[in-house]
């Protein structure tokens, strides 16, 4: 895998930011991964991060996902919704310097087929009880992906050195 | 005064990375999901606290039944 799996592109924030985007993504590779490292400044331990591919907020994201948190589990579902949400998110309250560690993947991101997504998320502070989620995601487009933006919810903002890594994976 | 919040745009394709300030559309769009988000979340604790709160009356009710409190958790 090693040979296949390249850094498209990485911004570590310097400051705070409403977005991070992605642009001019490559259509050279087979799947994409997108690696976080993120924490916002809204005054909760568990947020949210939000996601959207080439600039379109239609209703095309629906998702199901898993979480739990230590000692109570549970699932939702979101059919037909204008962002992908749902993917766990660090916010103030947690444990100083903590940051959320996502996992993003997009396979087959260029096909002419809708757009199948996996999250993979934990949160991490000093307490008993702290988030970890899985998301399956689907986005009803068959555009290939050229842009993904992560954005937050309502007015926050990602605080200054979460970092975003996006990869792309050939198949051979 | 508040700083106008940002947005950051990485090109791929050149590498290119750009700290662009929100437009004044975009500022509004984000305080009406501000709005939107805290009804959202009032909606949510209304309707958790009113399904604590009819957890309790149920148990309660059962209590007053003759059930103990292992049989009511085993329902």
């Amino acid at each position: 895998m090693a040979n296949t799996y390249t850094l498209i592109s990485s911004n570590t924030l310097s400051t705070s930011a409403a977005s991070v985007t992605f642009s001019s993504i490559p259509a050279t590779f087979t799947d994409l991964v997108l690696r976080i490292s993120a924490r916002n400044d809204r005054a909760v331990t568990n947020g949210t991060l939000r996601l959207t591919i080439n600039a379109n907020s239609s209703s095309i994201y629906s998702f199901t996902f898993l979480q739990g948190n230590g000692s109570a589990a549970s699932s939702n579902r979101s059919p037909a919704i204008t962002h992908l949400t749902d993917i766990p998110l660090l916010g103030s309250s947690a444990t100083n310097n903590t940051f959320s560690s996502i996992e993003i993947y997009i396979p087959s991101y260029t096909a002419s087929q809708k757009k199948p997504v996996s999250v993979f998320g934990v949160n991490e502070t000093n307490a008993t009880a702290i988030e970890m989620k899985v998301n399956a995601g689907l986005i009803d487009s068959t555009a290939a992906v050229s842009s993904i933006e992560l954005t937050n919810v309502s007015t926050f903002q990602f605080i200054s050195e979460s970092s975003f890594f996006l990869y792309g994976i050939k198949n051979s | 005064m508040t700083d106008t919040p940002t947005k950051v745009i990485v090109n791929c394709l050149t590498g290119e990375q750009t700290i662009v300030p929100l437009t004044a559309e975009e500022i509004a769009q984000r305080e009406a999901d501000a709005v939107a988000f805290a009804e959202i979340k009032a909606a949510e604790e209304a309707a958790a606290q009113a399904k604590a709160a009819a957890k309790a009356s149920a148990e309660a009710k059962l209590a007053a039944l003759g059930l103990t409190a292992d049989e009511i958790a085993a329902l």
